[in-house]
């Protein structure tokens, strides 16, 4: 199992090392989200250091959006997914291989996003071990859920389009608890920021139990 | 078509019932005090988030049995027995979906409605708004996808799945929201619609009413969305036999002569 | 050995649209089967339905001795399709491919270099991305990894098309070293040169259902062949 795992998960990072669509188009695009919300807040200084925790949010998840649709995309070209179907993977580790996979990479857009907002909005961190641990958590959710919601809409017509629809209000939460925990940690709002890391966490714990269940009806069929 | 002799006298009573709610809830209950004429949008607004969470559960609880069903993947005449019946509760997933989101629209049109009466305001960014209207955009999500045509068994499997997780994240999208708007904001609202207030009688009566005849009305509709996606499959099936015959006459050549 | 296919009565839909309308088809162990016929006549979707890739239904359905009509899946790994699109990742390099197909299949680098050296995908070709290879380059590619998964039943769609001459000989020899080896393959072409599908049963399809099964034209002359 993990040994399959392992397999899918290098193979999508070979790819990314090849094609560099993450490094070269998604986290540009991260980045400008930062600009244009700068735009819409009239680059008032107050205003988007109160926001940064937010923005950093709103940025990774259409990152994680884009990142998901992308992953998916390479196996629906020339049918690569019956490919893996005929080796004999289990759906759970395509699911899983995909997922870790997709969270390195995002891990890379937080990374970038994180010293975009340095740069742009002048934040300064108070709590790193807090803006660390909720940052890995809520990353980590994203890359699961974008990975289920890539695996349910992959090879469909307009799943481009749809993909953002289903993947938003399921992420929600991890907007809302990262954010809260990120404003503490940058030092916005004195909030309980490890309470929200830890429902950040709980919110992890159950994409990985719905990943397991999920995997088998997701992917076990053409 | 999709009407029985059972249908017709539900939706008759139903429509009646509606006729007679229109006169209980805009004459005979009383204005509110503090409300005034906008508490009679609860007669619509409280029954229709009833049908709508009624709705979302009964999606959920089929959609658990769709997955139930296909799990085994047996072969042979238990095969087909369950793919029927996995047949049966994805159309009841499907129809309960629809009544659920045209319900939750409904609930959020009204409220809002009431809101800015009685708020003053369209939107309050409250817990229970807030998860409402989430849960009202992932099942449109969740209609957006059994649109696609696909497999019918895969797609069956994979709006289950959708619909499972939408339940299983309701309690965190509402716990985290809760939880945001609470320590967020200077006092819970007073005055809700429908809250915990006191009622007068006629009120109370015509609530209870009201809901009664919006339970009646969405069984009917429900209903009859089931027997329109049967019919459907039905179609498709006996349009197989044909499609079967068309397909077997196809002329055969050796060679690839004609290019399509 | 049995039967590598038994089929009765098979009826797949794609679509609702019936691809194959009840396609009664036997596939010896070992037997090298040429599939024929006009396009759309289900080929392609009788090679994937071989493949435990399309939902069927019917009176029997058996590859390989599993039963298609209970489970689709397990048949799978003992399975190669090359289907006419070529299912490789277009980003990655030649060596990159092979690796992940070798690793996907539990086969040693020995093995994938030597299914490489057979494709003649030695030497500069392997550092280059697969998206810039020619249609029949990538085609090579999917072979040499088909090769690595050594399947018992080989499913190919128009294995000869875009192929350059000594590509077509090497895939010829390959075929023929499978079946010597017990392996079952059965292929779908639009080919006219006999010599080269001599050792083949010829099974016509037409309207989704098998028309026409004729043995091997030159049965005699199969070994030369294989």
């Amino acid at each position: 199992m993990w040994r399959e795992v392992w397999l899918i998960c290098r193979k999508d990072l070979t790819v990314e090392r090849r094609a560099r669509v993450t490094l070269i188009q998604i986290v540009p695009t991260v980045l400008l989200i930062l600009v244009v919300f700068a735009f819409a807040f009239d680059a008032n200084p107050s205003l988007l250091g109160a926001g940064a925790g937010g923005l950093f949010w709103v940025a990774v998840l259409f990152g994680a959006v884009l990142g998901a649709k992308r992953s998916f995309d390479i196996e629906a070209e020339g049918g690569n997914l019956d490919a893996l179907r005929l080796g004999g993977l289990s759906p759970a580790a395509i699911l899983w291989g995909k997922a870790m996979a997709l969270a390195v990479q995002m891990a890379a857009v937080a990374v970038f996003t994180a010293a975009g907002l340095v740069v742009l909005f002048s934040v300064t961190v108070t709590d790193w071990p807090l803006l660390l641990t909720a940052a890995v958590c809520g990353t980590a959710a994203f890359a699961i859920c974008g990975c289920l919601y890539g695996a349910m809409t992959v090879g469909l017509r307009s799943a481009d389009t749809l993909l953002p629809l289903l993947l938003i209000p399921v992420a929600a939460p991890v907007l809302l608890a990262g954010t809260r925990a990120f404003d503490v940690a940058l030092g916005t709002s004195a909030d309980q920021g490890w309470s929200w890391t830890a429902l950040l966490a709980v919110v992890l714990i159950t994409y990985v139990a719905v990943g397991w269940a999920a995997a088998g009806p997701l992917l076990e069929d053409a | 078509m999709t009407g029985s002799v059972a249908t017709r006298v539900l939706g008759a009573i139903g429509l009646a019932a509606a006729a007679v709610m229109a006169i209980l809830a805009l004459w005979v209950s009383p204005a509110d005090a503090v409300q005034g004429d906008a508490v009679r949008l609860m007669y619509v607004h409280v029954p229709s988030i009833w049908v709508a969470y009624g709705s979302f559960v009964l999606t959920a609880f089929a959609s658990a049995r769709v997955l139930w069903r296909t799990r085994s993947g047996a072969g042979g005449t238990e095969g087909v027995i369950a793919d029927r019946q996995a047949r049966h509760w994805d159309r009841v997933a499907g129809a309960a979906a629809e009544l659920g989101v045209m319900f939750t629209g409904l609930t959020l049109v009204t409220g809002s409605l009431w809101g800015k009466v009685t708020w003053g305001t369209y939107w309050q960014w409250d817990a229970r708004l807030t998860t409402t209207v989430l849960l009202f955009v992932t099942h449109l999500g969740y209609l957006a996808l059994r649109r696609l045509p696909a497999e019918s068994r895969a797609r069956a499997r994979r709006s289950a799945v959708m619909a499972l997780i939408a339940v299983v994240n309701l309690p965190i999208v509402h716990y985290s929201v809760d939880w945001w708007r609470t320590l967020h904001q200077e006092a819970s609202l007073e005055i809700g619609i429908g809250g915990d207030r006191n009622y007068s009688g006629e009120m109370y009566w015509t609530l209870l009413y009201s809901w009664a005849t919006f339970t009646l009305i969405a069984l009917w509709i429900g209903i009859h969305r089931y027997r329109v996606l049967r019919l459907e499959e039905l179609a498709e099936e006996a349009a197989l036999e044909e499609l079967l015959s068309v397909r077997r006459s196809e002329p055969s050549h050796d060679e690839p002569v004609t290019e399509r | 050995m049995g039967a590598a296919v038994a089929f009765e009565g098979v009826v797949a839909l794609l679509d609702r649209f019936p691809a194959l309308a009840g396609v009664d088809l036997s596939v010896e162990s070992g037997e090298m089967v040429c599939l024929r016929g006009p396009n759309g006549a289900g080929k392609t979707t009788l090679l994937r339905t071989c493949a435990g890739l399309v939902p069927l239904r019917g009176a029997r359905a058996e590859v390989l001795g599993f039963d298609l009509i209970a489970d689709r899946r397990t048949v799978r790994r003992h399975v190669g399709l090359l289907g006419h699109r070529t299912p490789l990742y277009g980003d990655l390099r030649v060596d990159d491919q092979l690796r992940h197909c070798a690793a996907l299949h539990c086969a040693s680098d020995a093995e994938a270099s030597a299914a490489a050296e057979r494709f003649s995908l030695e030497g500069r070709l392997m550092g280059v991305a697969i998206r810039r290879l020619s249609e029949g380059q990538q085609r090579r590619v999917a072979l040499a990894c088909l090769t690595i998964a050594r399947p018992q039943l080989w499913l190919l769609d128009e294995p000869h098309a875009g192929l350059d001459r000594t590509s077509r000989d090497a895939l010829d020899e390959l075929l023929g070293d499978a079946v010597t080896a017990g392996a079952t393959v059965m292929f779908a072409t639009h080919e006219t040169d006999s010599a080269r599908l001599a050792a083949a049963r010829q099974v016509t399809l037409a309207g989704g259902r098998v028309s026409m099964s004729a043995p091997a034209p030159g049965a005699g002359s199969s070994a030369d062949v294989a």
